[in-house]
């Protein structure tokens, strides 16, 4: 097993927790624990002790991306954290969730929350681990909002992801100076470069970048207010992500750079201020909570800005207790939100004002949360009295003789802790004023195991700590601090010092101060905690949301239309004036052109040009005119494909222009009359006379400038391309003598299929919006010219019209042509490789023999006898298509490479069969399928029965 | 020929980019049409313009550069052609189908405030 096996596992768990029944919370929980006790033994196995173990696996060698593991002993402690607290809460949540929760999406989430705080421990990349750090937040934003039909967790979790991932944006700013510094990502490489680092201009905006990342994900002043919002996620979350260890990757990661960054004097004042103001102000508001997670979070708070301002401090000793008191604040914390979770779960409040005496129905928890809190006040025999002390002989040691200030903060933390752990356990004590919302009594005995087992590790090393977690704790200072590292001892006994004498005194402040604050402040009573309640963080970061989202309205409104018009003509403007600016006008070009215009030519294109003209004046006007013109630009542009030389185009837009002018005239029906009709002889207002000449200034202006670049480019000689390479290759590589044929299905064959694709989407898209096709009112009748009472064919159906009416003669021509058609297209398919033709312009061919059979039959005669399928035609022209290309991989040669069989048949003679044919016969049907389906979709809406939307008016009158 | 090419490409360009300005979407579907038009003939035209040299080496022996008709501007503009005529059955259809739902056919889906 490999490290990248730990980082992958929890992901894959991750699916599939994601695929199992909605009710199966047993399967989900075993398979989560299963994979964090895989992790836990893993992580113990591949560790060696004083070591670090790398993996690494080759991304992009080219520009030397490379994904990079590695496992030395901090990531290992924070690795044992992360997966051990993980299997706790996995077992804990398998009882608290509810059976009417959906557990897959809960499970999934947790697992993959799992995979990418491992990938941040583990990453030895700083990019690398820059991007796990993201995917912490957006896991943490998912589980926040996992009853997200509350609207506290989904503001709560908007508000933790936008803190976190915008920290982690700085975070990746600051990565990248780092990595600019040193001149590599690699984490050992900047670890090793601190010289560099610290004496660099860039060193002071990297750190702060850095520190607002690290500030931000673990909660620290001024970004601390996301945390208690955090609160509405459910419990195993809150003591999972936001105690144990997601908020710890902050710490982590000050820790992880701690030999590269820290002992500078902007260091100290950054990180050690930021945590002093944080622990001050979360123990301060801990106090005055009513909800017991509440009371929790501002712990945390104030908890991590105690490791913070160990951090800051910058002494190797400092950097021990940090350590330290992340390991005994995930055990104690953990264990106090699952008792909570306990007490919410049993009771159905958290609310400290109502809660009370729960000792008599639930002893065994109670008892397990007293102990947890008075870990957490810093209790003798505790885990967290230990490093709580560290914390209090670091402070007395960093102001010298003189400076007291950083202990009096210690000694008031201290006192505040006490405080809150006192008021967290008040819930046990006394009488309740009323009943529970639920009567209480003990949880399922597996719901209470991981808080027992945290408490009982809380007490062993409280009490032992040298041989309990010394060791463990020692891999992960020699991680950071190497040769560097201190003398320290853990132990319970340090004899009488100032240290001591501080936790005593604290103890005894902090019940005397509890005391005061109840009977003279009506702690128990108090809604909001005095004074701080005014820097609302919470309040100003919805504010500043409320300004962004304000001020891009503001600006969309003043920058932005809705209108398409304009948009398109800044779009035009932008076309038509970047190139001017790019390039400036041509320069003068060569007279004469080396080619003389054919008269016949000009008579063309006065003709074509005139249509265009035309149809763009009687766009408005006369619809069907409009189209028939385009429909001449579409045939002079034929006739000019094939005179420049280009058979295959000639014919492909002949074809296409055909259906599309079918392809509109179905389409033309549902269209509404002309708004002001010429008859009223209705005078446009001045101001849309300045726009119509403004747009023809502009339309005339394009074409004008199309024309020059047109013009500037064909008097240049042709640059040596790459068409002499198709020219030379098509006949004896591609075995065609069609260069065109040959580059669309074997040069380009690749380029070919996705444009099939495309062609095959477009024609599902049109077939699904037609599906939901509602006509306006008033197209939905028959057209006036199908009901005139004085012609006799309104009285037939299609069908009749073809088979004995007036277009007897023409249906029966109509049908003898089809086989004619047929073998016209098969004419064109089987010669394209060679000559003009192919599958595009077979398929067009085919699909217009098809059409002209409906035009003139109508579609119930038609489908009446031919089982026509499009989508059929589509799925197995690209299958077609798609297994000639795979075909090649069956010979060891690259997607689509072709290959030109030579058969002896035995009349036929010699036959050349390129591969090439078959992807051609794709083509060929995916063309046919597409043309027919989207026109035969549309030909239908005529024969359908449309509902007539209901108008308002009628539907109040029948009421 | 080249000039005429280039005026001919200028007029259908200028004539599609006067109908797509216009607020009717039956204007902006032919307007496309024109500007595809104008369009497939410029990128065909890059290739420069060729009279009888048809991109089709049926002449024995190694092809030589000017005797043929540049074949990858065609191969480019051929399958355009195609996709032009599936983006206008897309334009139609969004088109008819945006004046069911919204009663009008002008671009914004409601009539301009008069």
């Amino acid at each position: 097993m490999t490290l990248s096996a730990l980082v992958l596992a929890p992901f894959i768990g991750s699916l599939v927790a994601a695929s199992l029944p909605t009710n199966a919370r047993n399967r989900e929980a075993w398979l989560a624990g299963a994979i964090a006790l895989f992790g836990l033994a893993t992580t113990l196995r591949l560790y060696v002790p004083g070591q670090t173990v790398y993996e690494r696996i080759a991304w992009i060698p080219a520009l030397g991306l490379e994904f990079t593991l590695r496992l030395d002993g901090l990531a290992w402690i924070f690795a044992l954290l992360v997966q051990g607290i993980g299997v706790l809460v996995v077992l804990y949540a398998r009882y608290y969730m509810s059976p009417a929760d959906p557990v897959p999406r809960f499970f999934a989430f947790l697992l993959a929350f799992m995979g990418a705080m491992l990938g941040v421990v583990l990453s030895g990349n700083l990019i690398q681990m820059v991007v796990f750090w993201e995917l912490t937040s957006i896991t943490s934003f998912l589980l926040i909002a996992y009853w997200h039909h509350r609207a506290d967790a989904r503001r709560g979790a908007r508000m933790a992801f936008t803190v976190t991932a915008s920290g982690g944006l700085c975070l990746l700013a600051g990565v990248l100076m780092l990595g600019h510094i040193v001149g590599s990502y690699d984490l050992d490489a900047v670890l090793a470069a601190r010289e560099r680092i610290q004496s660099h201009a860039l060193y002071l905006p990297a750190l702060i970048l850095i520190a607002i990342g690290c500030l931000s994900k673990s909660a620290q002043f001024p970004f601390h207010f996301w945390l208690p919002h955090a609160m509405a996620a459910p419990t195993p979350v809150s003591a999972y992500l936001h105690s144990a260890t997601m908020v710890k990757a902050g710490v982590f990661l000050l820790m992880r750079l701690w030999p590269a960054l820290s002992g500078s004097e902007a260091w100290t004042w950054s990180i050690a201020g930021a945590g002093t103001v944080t622990l001050l102000l979360g123990a301060f508001a801990a106090i005055f909570q009513r909800d017991m997670k509440g009371l929790l979070a501002y712990s945390t708070i104030s908890h991590l800005g105690l490791i913070t301002t160990l951090l800051g401090i910058g002494t190797p000793l400092a950097m021990v207790g940090a350590l330290f008191h992340t390991l005994n604040h995930a055990t104690f914390k953990a264990s106090l939100f699952m008792a909570v979770g306990i007490i919410d779960h049993e009771t159905g409040t958290r609310d400290m004002g109502v809660l009370r005496g729960l000792y008599r129905q639930m002893p065994y928890t109670a008892t397990l949360a007293i102990v947890a809190s008075s870990a957490m006040a810093g209790v003798p025999l505790l885990n967290g009295f230990l490093s709580k002390e560290m914390f209090f002989a670091e402070t007395l040691l960093v102001g010298g003789d003189s400076n007291w200030w950083m202990s009096y903060a210690a000694m008031a933390v201290g006192v505040f802790g006490v405080v809150y752990s006192l008021r967290f356990i008040t819930v046990f004590f006394g009488q309740a004023a009323a009943p529970f919302p639920r009567k209480p009594h003990e949880p399922p005995r597996w719901m209470r195991f991981p808080v027992e087992l945290l408490v009982l590790i809380c007490l062993v090393v409280g009490i032992a700590p040298g041989i309990s977690i010394g060791p463990v704790l020692h891999q992960g200072v020699l991680a950071v601090l190497g040769p560097d590292t201190p003398h320290y001892k853990l132990a319970v006994w340090h004899g009488f010092n100032l240290p001591l004498l501080m936790s005593v005194l604290a103890l005894i402040l902090g019940a005397w101060l509890y005391q005061v604050l109840l009977r003279r402040f009506q702690l128990d009573r108090r809604e909001r905690t005095p004074i701080l309640y005014r820097l609302s963080g919470a309040q100003a970061y919805e504010n500043a949301m409320l300004a962004l989202s304000r001020a891009a309205a503001f600006w969309l409104h003043r920058l932005g239309s809705e209108r398409l018009q304009a948009q398109i003509l800044a779009m035009l403007l932008i076309l038509v004036g970047t190139p001017l600016w790019l390039v400036g006008l041509p320069e003068g070009w060569r007279a004469p052109p080396p080619q003389a215009a054919d008269p016949y030519f000009v008579m063309l294109w006065l003709a074509g040009g005139g249509c265009a003209v035309a149809a763009a004046w009687q766009a408005k006007y006369h619809r069907l005119a409009a189209l028939a013109l385009a429909g001449g630009t579409g045939i002079v542009t034929a006739i000019t494909f094939l005179w420049l030389s280009a058979p295959d185009l000639a014919l492909t837009q002949l074809m296409v222009e055909t259906v599309t002018t079918i392809l509109i005239l179905l389409g033309l029906r549902w269209l509404p009359p002309r708004l002001t009709p010429k008859e009223l002889q209705l005078t446009p207002p001045w101001h849309v006379w300045l726009r119509r000449s403004r747009d023809l200034l502009i339309a005339i202006g394009s074409g004008l400038g199309m024309a020059l670049l047109c013009y500037a480019v064909l008097l240049r000689p042709l640059p040596e391309g790459i068409a002499a390479f198709f020219l030379e290759k098509a006949a004896p590589e591609g075995g065609g003598t069609n260069a065109v044929n040959v580059l669309l299905v074997d040069f380009r064959g690749f380029d070919t299929l996705g444009e099939i694709t495309v062609l095959c989407i477009v024609a599902l898209t049109v077939y699904a919006l037609l599906r939901r096709f509602r006509p306006a009112p008033e197209s939905i009748a028959i057209p006036a010219q199908q009901t005139s009472p004085l012609d006799a064919a309104t009285r037939q159906t299609p069908a009749e019209q073809a088979n004995s009416g007036y277009l007897l003669v023409a249906g029966i021509y109509m049908r003898l042509l089809l086989p004619f058609m047929g073998i016209t297209a098969v004419y064109f398919f089987l010669r394209g490789h060679n000559l003009p033709g192919g599958g595009f312009v077979a398929g067009l061919i085919f699909a217009v023999a098809l059409i002209v059979q409906y035009m003139l039959a109508g579609t119930h005669w038609v489908e009446a006898r031919m089982h026509l399928r499009p989508h059929r035609w589509l799925g197995y022209g690209l299958m077609l298509a798609c297994a000639t290309g795979l075909g090649a991989w069956a010979f060891g040669y690259p997607f689509l490479t072709s290959h030109t069989a030579h058969l002896d048949l035995p009349v036929l003679g010699e036959l050349h069969l390129p591969s090439a044919f078959f992807f051609d016969l794709g083509v060929f049907c995916t063309v046919v399928g597409s043309t027919m389906l989207i026109l035969v979709a549309l030909g239908h809406q005529s024969i359908r029965s449309h509902r007539m939307p209901e108008r308002p008016d009628a539907r109040q009158e029948r009421s | 020929m080249e000039a005429v090419v280039a005026i001919a490409i200028g007029v259908l360009f200028g004539s599609g980019v006067w109908l797509i300005l216009r607020p009717r979407t039956f204007q902006i579907t032919i307007g496309l049409m024109l500007m595809s038009y104008a369009v497939n003939l410029f990128i065909f035209v890059m290739g420069r313009v060729w009279i009888d040299k048809a991109p089709l080496t049926l002449k024995p022996g190694i092809p030589a550069i000017g005797d043929y008709a540049d074949p990858l501007s065609q191969a480019l503009v051929l399958t355009a052609i195609v996709i032009g005529f599936a983006t206008t059955a897309l334009y139609l259809v969004i088109m008819i189908g945006a004046r069911g739902l919204t009663g009008t056919d002008h671009v914004d889906g409601k009539e301009p405030k008069a």
